[in-house]
């Protein structure tokens, strides 16, 4: 039960955020919209316990959520057999340059900072 | 044996058929990735895509038969965005601590792959409706739908060029990063697991859950920045050019 409250906070908060992203023409999607309000919704403790146990269990089967979309791969195939190699290139290749900005940037930022206490 | 054939036509055609389908192939593929020690081209959503799609080119099934099933699967991308605050509300220490140097990577990381996208796209001679859709690919999939919307890119195709991203990442993440020589000391598990979170979203973020704890939860807040950044930044900028 707690988890189907958690799952209805999620979605009460998805559609306050499309409202708000509809009503005021805002540059976000709904749910990133959503995803904001919940931030804050958090502090309290009858948000924090049902949101936690839904959220825990969706996310751990995120990927899972990519499937329908990743078929819809075979709609655009003539797209594909024009530009496919292309495509693929630019995705690759941009892929690995965003890695190795991300990595690196943030380990030249952190490397002379004092490793903090982890728990 | 007619008989059949007229039962499998008919189960084609309800949604239960693309539902089930989704679920039981990659819950198939998802026991082969644990088997083989999750090596990262055994990605589970790569096969599973590669498995779906041919099964259903194979048989003439058209995609949007198989949607009006998995459309369910597909509907809680929306809940699961919302439920990204959740791990970024556990961090709120960690990114009070080091919002700097964290919100610049991410700027960073997010600028590098987005233009470089572009400009390789460019360069390779996209159309440019197709180049519009390479812009969102580091942010997950039902963000960059929305993003590409607004900027005039193809809604389905970001989506997929998204998908394509994460699993890139996913799979080569690793490699890249020994090859950079990023530590496994627990300073090198958060660049490790912010990059792939940064650049390679919901699916980079899922693989570094399941390698190191540390660099999972720094994904996810990584993933949860980027969609903050890029569905602000990206619409902007455009806007403005």
């Amino acid at each position: 039960m707690t988890g189907l409250r958690g799952f209805a906070w999620l979605l009460l908060l998805q559609s306050a955020g499309e409202l708000l992203a509809h009503g005021l023409h805002l540059p976000f999607p709904g749910p990133v919209v959503g995803m904001v309000l919940l931030l804050f919704a958090l502090g309290f403790k009858a948000v924090r316990e049902p949101v936690a146990a839904c959220a825990d269990y969706l996310l751990s089967h995120l990927s899972l959520l990519f499937v329908p979309v990743g078929v819809g791969v075979m709609t655009h195939l003539s797209l594909i057999s024009e530009y496919g190699l292309r495509m693929l290139l630019a995705i690759v290749l941009s892929t690995w340059i965003g890695l190795a900005v991300t990595a690196l940037v943030l380990r030249a930022l952190t490397r002379h900072a004092p490793e903090q206490a982890r728990d | 044996m007619p008989k059949f054939v007229e039962l499998w036509v008919y189960l084609s055609t309800t949604p239960l058929f693309g539902l089930t389908a989704t679920l039981v192939v990659y819950v198939l593929a998802h026991a082969l990735y644990v088997r083989l020690q999750q090596a990262p081209w055994a990605n589970p959503v790569l096969w599973t895509v590669i498995a779906i799609a041919g099964g259903l080119l194979a048989t003439g099934i058209p995609y949007p038969t198989y949607f009006s099933g998995a459309q369910f699967i597909h509907f809680l991308l929306g809940p699961a965005v919302v439920a990204l605050a959740w791990p970024l509300w556990q961090r709120r220490e960690e990114l009070r601590r080091r919002w700097a140097p964290l919100l610049l990577a991410a700027l960073a990381g997010g600028a590098a792959s987005a233009g470089s996208a572009l400009a390789l796209g460019w360069a390779f001679g996209l159309p440019a409706d197709v180049l519009l859709s390479l812009a969102s690919k580091s942010v997950t999939a039902p963000v960059a739908m929305g993003i590409a919307e607004k900027i005039g890119g193809i809604p389905a195709l970001a989506a997929v060029f998204a998908v394509l991203t994460g699993i890139v990442g996913a799979l080569s993440g690793k490699y890249l990063f020994d090859l950079l020589r990023i530590s496994t000391t627990p300073a090198g598990w958060m660049a490790r697991g912010f990059a792939l979170g940064t650049t390679s979203h919901g699916l980079g973020a899922a693989r570094a859950l399941q390698v190191n704890a540390d660099a999972g939860a720094y994904a996810g807040l990584a993933l949860g920045l980027q969609v903050v950044l890029a569905s602000l930044l990206i619409p902007l900028l455009f806007r403005w050019l």
